[in-house]
């Protein structure tokens, strides 16, 4: 189809949709009106359980099967990525050299990770009675890891990211969420119910399992996200393109080259390996 | 103008989805995806928006206080996520076909590769 075609294909069906979509708008309570019936239930509902955040009694208590699929889809999506992204056969790898700094860049970066880490530990525990949970909690605290890229370089990234303990990290978060609803059917109720006592309200022990499903969530997301970036980052600065290495090994001069060639010597051993020893040895 | 805000949302909708069509390189798609789906950010938190309503948190707001509907902000929340790592798979896949087929652009990749 020519890319004529296929823009007229696309105006005739926005078309219809503008069409269809503006008269179901105008069919639709109208913009900010008091009439929230599911709302107004889950208010009640979360207050019930002695939950101060609403959104996380949603997720955690009303609709926790279906977090449970969700937690499932970023599982498998990261699984699908690191399947994707892993080093094949015709791929090296090569030590990326030590970057230059500015020492202020440096100096704000290392004060801002121990920060962000707590900040994003808060944001786990507290998801109960605050705006936040695992879900955004973990992305915070697995990308202040990153700020140490940003610090120093990928090598010093390397060493205070143990990736398979990480990978284990997501799937015993996936595990300690059937788990927990688990535990409620060995109580005498349904899957994922609400069984642990509510706690006083508004306190960081309040709301019954929703406190140990965001953790379980915020370690999830956290190895995931980290295992996700440390893929993506290993295709931008480490993994070579195959037949390129060569051609940038000559590109950066006299320097690089006698080093690329002794790493091609060295790869060359255990090309069928996985790649996990050889991050470990770097 | 009531109905403006979800107006707003079929109007992203439809940017993203000429994008889609119009584009020539995956990981520019990718993004017009991530844009297609941020309207139904909007139009969640649209039908959820209550006037004069606060955040449905109630650690330190009286517990009659008038808040918007948390059910769509959950619902928001799935979205994201799930948005997030379906994003993060798509670019996977165009990582590995650049390296493949050498080339980005979805007009080029007719051919059948074993």
């Amino acid at each position: 189809m020519s890319a004529r075609l296929r823009l007229w294909v696309f105006l005739v069906g926005a078309a219809g949709f503008a069409a269809l979509f503006a008269v179901a708008c105008f069919g639709l309570p109208s913009f900010g009106s008091g009439y929230h019936p599911y709302g107004v239930r889950a208010v009640h509902a979360a207050l019930g359980h002695h939950t101060a955040n609403v959104i996380a009694s949603v997720n955690f208590d009303l609709r926790a099967f279906d977090t449970l699929g969700e937690e499932t889809i970023l599982f498998a999506a990261v699984l699908g990525a690191v399947v994707l992204l892993r080093q094949t056969q015709d791929e090296h790898r090569t030590t990326p050299e030590p970057a230059v700094v500015h020492p202020r860049v440096r100096r704000f970066a290392l004060l801002t990770l121990p920060l962000a880490l707590l900040v994003g530990l808060y944001v786990i525990a507290h998801g109960q009675i605050s705006p936040g949970g695992g879900f955004q909690g973990g992305v915070v605290a697995a990308t202040a890891l990153h700020l140490l890229y940003v610090a120093a370089d990928y090598r010093a990234l390397e060493r205070v990211r143990p990736l398979a303990l990480y990978e284990v990290g997501e799937a015993v978060g996936e595990a300690a969420y059937v788990v927990t609803g688990l535990a409620a059917v060995l109580a005498g109720s349904a899957f994922l119910a609400n069984v642990l006592p509510f706690g006083t309200f508004a306190t960081l022990s309040s709301g019954g399992t929703v406190p140990v499903l965001n953790a379980a969530v915020g370690l999830e997301v956290a190895s995931g996200v980290v295992v996700l970036l440390a893929r993506f980052l290993d295709q931008a600065v480490e993994i070579e393109e195959p037949g390129e290495g060569e051609e940038d090994a000559q590109d950066t001069g006299d320097t690089g080259n006698g080093d690329a060639d002794d790493r091609d010597d060295a790869d060359d051993g255990d090309d069928g390996d996985d790649g996990d020893d050889e991050r470990e040895r770097a | 103008m009531t109905v403006l805000p979800y107006l707003v949302a079929g109007w992203i909708f439809l940017i993203g989805v000429y994008g889609l069509v119009t584009s020539r390189d995956l990981i520019h798609a990718v993004g017009c995806l991530a844009v297609t789906q941020s309207s139904t950010y909007v139009l969640l938190l649209a039908v959820g928006y209550r006037h004069g309503g606060t955040a449905p948190v109630f650690a330190d707001t009286p517990t009659d206080s008038r808040v918007v509907d948390p059910v769509v902000q959950a619902l928001a929340l799935t979205d994201i996520v799930v948005g997030a790592t379906v994003t993060a798979l798509l670019l996977a896949l165009v990582v590995q076909l650049r390296k493949r087929h050498g080339t980005v652009d979805p007009d080029a990749l007719s051919e059948l590769k074993g």
